[in-house]
């Protein structure tokens, strides 16, 4: 047994619960009443990123686009004072493209079309129902894992973790009305990811606890095991934060929202995996006889290394 | 119990070399440059054409180097991005429509690395700039043709075997015959039995009719659909070819799609306007007066002696796909003419139709799917402008059958060399066997890609001062080698990237990015492990034996759940996810192995020999 401070987590148990559960309040109420805002990706649609030479009015460019017999587009800053993004619901692209640029230079003036984009209905849809299948095949899979290497109880407080965190990274996203696109799909698959390695150290670490301790509650060898990793976990997630930013300030407007997804989620993934997911073995009562058959197969911690 | 083995040292340093020389050719920025290839593949690119690039580059001034003749292209390199255009236009002048002029980037990497097959990393659109297109193959059109046809064969075989039938109808993917007796019935059932077997067939009473219900065999849609496709694969890659991309990627996606990728391309209109021109045929006879077999009206393409419409029958004798070639030619008389030939299945169809039709007129129907802007009125007054697909149906030649045909005959009788190869030109641009449409697009700007690089690269580098500053703060010395680690994980990720040829994008940029932010993990997990035992009293060199022993487990099992991410995003994503987990899946595993074995050595390099009595951790 080290000697290491224990910290005792579990005092702030209450207070921890109570916030969890306020986020995922604020969340749900975000998403319900503002909704999730789908990026071009999801939706079908067009659009088209142009570069003026000078700052430009969004509202000058709806007026053009509506002159030309474009309806209902939305036209938006992008990057910079400079760039703009026009967004349209349109089913075909076929000749868009054209179509803006003339609206866009009733005097010649020097625009360039940077990006354009058009995704199909049935596209979105597909990319839609591919990306709900992709969570779900997901933490069906890491559940699956966790169940195997660990215990079912565990992959209980696994799923618990995952969901929240994506719960409330998909709240702050509609919270600021933030686009929701493919790329940061990706990031918060990611998310998933690295949200799971900080359970999976918090859980790895419970697991070898009680096969050192003999005679300890299950709470003290929750408290134990927390405040051995905790280091590890603020660190790790600091050293990501870092690299986060560095993507959030200079990865430009494309990888924004990948950055801010990625940033929200390892700032409450840290906090899930400390208490939600120590929380939830708590309350399924893990004991000493639910890991003693994966210390009979744990066989492969003596491995010798490389 | 810290001393490193021979293995150890021996993977270790190989994994180094063969990161650092495979990462190396992405140093080598590539040059710009310009790239002649001929309009049709029958035009000889050679040092002739390369004597015209150089003449008309001396004249001008602009500078350039290592031009070269390469797998039938010119290829002449710039000093300056910024020429690019201007020697486009140039090139274009001089050379004239028959020559391809497109802007490149040719890589600079040297000959001893391409000899042993290291190459820089492929960039991804968002990164090169260019267009994405994503087409839909229209396969059940092609199930629905192929239904029209056989129903059109089966009444005509009813009829010759005396079977009398109330209704043939086409329905749910299907042919529906009904009789009034049971005789017919059976009459039908051994026409089919006979002459239809791609059919399965099923019979039921509908009252005090008999109906026999014939289903096409899923193999066989499978069979048309996978053809369709396959062809017009074909067709596009030759189309693109015509627009002279330098690394045009044309791919079957799915059941019934094509991706088209044509990176560094300027003028996307022009790529969707080649791509898109959607087009097929269909050689039909003439429709003979008083015959009862079913017919349609269709005008002539050319119009110039006034509106003319010819009646062509129902029956598709073949379709353009079955168009193997068709040139230009001139007859025994000097006069122009069109040959053409067909694949085998195409010639016995030929044959068949012709040789009880001589004297006939045989017509050939353009098909064009094309595109107007239709005004729709909504009930609220609004009137909103959409896109209406149709199809335009032309007859590009109606001449008479002076024998029976075979694979190989000649369309004769034109009256002008033009009018020939017009003819000879729509035949062959004809060949797709379905028509197909746009359901994605993208369209990336060059400078945009560019951009977008190097704001990639700012990142990356400015993620990576930031990781190595926090370690060296946290962990001193062990963040040292944690850093060392850090950087040897970075060229492994690239070198990879770059030998299994996978496509580098701007999520994939920030995977990297990511990465380098997780990496450190492993280490984290380790160096904590040996602090805490450090702590718990135990001596440096066992602290650092039981850290590593320890925070393996930890690290296996977390790394193993993003590699299942990473696996499951690469599975349903697409471009740039599927960059993006690719990249994600790399950095799992190299990071774990920098981690586990790469700091090992150095940790036992620098406190395994010696008794240590302080870590400075």
């Amino acid at each position: 047994m080290s000697t290491i401070r224990v910290i005792n987590f579990m005092r702030w148990n209450k207070l921890a619960n109570v916030i969890s559960l306020l986020l995922l309040v604020a969340s749900l109420v975000a998403l319900g009443t503002k909704g999730l805002v789908m990026g071009l990706d999801f939706t079908g649609g067009a659009q088209v990123e142009v570069g003026y030479q000078n700052n430009v009015e969004p509202e000058v460019i709806r007026r053009q686009l509506a002159d030309a017999g474009l309806e209902n587009p939305v036209v938006v800053n992008f990057g910079s004072a400079r760039d703009v993004l026009i967004k349209f619901q349109v089913d075909s692209a076929e000749g868009l493209e054209d179509l803006v640029v003339s609206a866009l230079t009733p005097n010649g003036e020097q625009i360039e079309v940077r990006r354009v984009e058009f995704i199909g209905p049935q596209v979105g849809e597909e990319l839609r129902d591919e990306g709900g299948l992709a969570v779900l095949v997901a933490m069906l899979a890491l559940m699956l894992y966790v169940a195997v290497r660990f215990h079912y109880k565990f992959a209980i407080g696994v799923l618990v973790g995952l969901v929240f965190d994506t719960i409330i990274t998909l709240g702050v996203f509609a919270y600021f009305q933030l686009d929701f696109d493919l790329t940061v799909f990706a990031g918060i698959m990611a998310m998933i990811g690295y949200s799971l390695n900080d359970t999976i150290v918090v859980y790895d670490r419970i697991r070898e606890n009680f096969r050192l301790v003999r005679d300890a509650s299950l709470v003290d060898i929750i408290n134990e095991s927390l405040s051995q990793v905790m280091l590890r976990t603020i660190y790790t997630s600091l050293s990501t934060l870092l690299v986060l930013f560095a993507l959030l300030f200079l990865g430009g407007e494309l990888i924004r929202n990948f950055s801010i997804a990625l940033i929200v989620g390892i700032i409450v993934g840290t906090l899930s995996s400390i208490y939600i997911a120590a929380n939830v073995i708590l309350v399924l009562k893990i004991s000493r006889e639910d890991l003693m058959t994966t210390i009979k197969e744990g066989k492969e911690d003596e491995y010798e290394l490389p | 119990m810290n001393r490193n083995s021979f293995w150890r040292y021996f993977v270790v340093i190989a994994a180094l070399i063969f990161s650092l020389v495979y990462a190396s050719p992405n140093l080598f920025a590539p040059d710009p440059a310009i790239q002649v290839t001929g309009q049709s593949s029958a035009l000889a690119i050679g040092d002739q054409v390369l004597a015209e690039v150089k003449a008309a580059l001396d004249e001008s001034g602009i500078e350039y180097f290592g031009e070269e003749v390469a797998q039938g292209n010119v290829l002449v390199r710039l000093r300056h991005a910024d020429d690019q255009l201007k020697v486009q236009a140039l090139l274009h002048d001089v050379l004239g429509p028959d020559y391809v002029v497109a802007l490149n980037l040719a890589p600079t990497t040297p000959d001893w690395l391409l000899a042993i097959g290291a190459e820089p990393m492929k960039l991804g659109l968002d990164l090169s700039g260019g267009v994405h297109f994503l087409m839909q193959v229209d396969t059940e059109k092609v199930i629905a043709n192929y239904l029209e046809t056989q129903e059109a064969e089966l009444k005509r075989a009813l009829r010759e075997a005396r079977a009398r039938y109330r209704e043939v109808k086409i329905e749910d993917g299907g042919i529906t015959l009904v009789f009034a007796d049971e005789a017919g019935r059976a009459a039908a059932v051994d026409v089919v039995r006979a002459d239809f077997r791609d059919f399965t067939r099923e019979l039921r009473r509908d009252g005090d009719l008999y109906v026999l219900r014939l289903t096409v065999l899923d193999s066989l849609i499978k069979e048309k659909e996978d053809y369709a496709v396959s062809q017009n694969l074909t067709t596009l890659r030759n189309r693109i070819n015509e627009l002279g991309v330098a690394e045009p990627i044309v791919q079957r996606q799915g059941r019934n799609r094509i991706v088209v990728e044509l990176p560094g391309i300027q003028d996307t209109a022009a790529a969707k306007r080649v791509i898109g021109k959607t087009a097929n045929l269909e050689f039909r006879l003439e429709h003979m007066p008083g015959s009862d077999l079913p017919r349609e009206e269709f005008p002539f393409r050319d119009q110039g002696a006034g509106p003319r419409t010819a009646w062509l029958e129902k029956n598709v004798v073949i379709t353009g796909d079955q168009v193997a070639h068709a040139a230009t030619g001139y007859d025994e008389n000097g006069l122009p003419q069109v040959n053409i030939s067909l694949d085998s299945d195409g010639g016995r169809a030929m044959n068949l139709a012709t040789r009880r039709s001589i004297g006939r007129n045989l017509g050939v129907l353009f098909i064009e799917t094309r595109t107007r802007v239709e005004e729709v009125r909504h009930a609220d007054g609004t009137v909103e402008m959409v896109p209406v697909q149709y199809e335009s149906k032309e007859i590009i030649s109606l001449a008479t059958v002076r024998s029976a045909l075979g694979v190989s005959f000649r369309i004769t009788g034109l009256s002008s060399p033009a009018e020939a190869s017009e003819l000879a030109l729509l035949l062959r641009a004809g060949a797709l066997a379905a028509p197909m449409y746009f359901v994605q697009e993208s369209t990336i700007g060059p400078s945009l890609g560019a951009e977008n690089i190097s704001m990639g690269i700012t990142s990356v580098q400015v993620g990576l001062i930031l990781v190595m500053i926090f370690m060296l703060v946290v962990y001193k010395v062990f963040g040292f080698i944690a850093n060392l680690a850090l950087l040897f994980n970075l060229a492994m990720i690239v070198a990879i990237m770059s030998v299994l040829g996978a496509t580098l994008t701007l999520p994939g940029i920030a995977g990297i990015v990511l990465t380098l932010g997780v990496a450190v993990d492993a280490n984290v997990l380790i160096n904590a492990r040996i602090k805490e035992e450090l702590k718990s009293g135990l001596s440096p060199a066992a602290a650092i034996n039981a850290g590593y022993d320890r925070a393996y487990v930890a690290i296996v099992d977390a790394n193993l759940t993003t590699l299942i991410v990473a696996v499951i995003l690469y599975g349903i994503g697409s471009g740039p996810v599927q960059g993006f987990a690719v990249v994600l899946a790399i950095g799992v595993l190299t990071s774990m192995f920098s981690a586990i074995v790469g700091t090992r050595l150095l940790v036992n390099l620098i406190y395994g020999r010696r008794n240590v009595e302080k870590l400075w951790i």
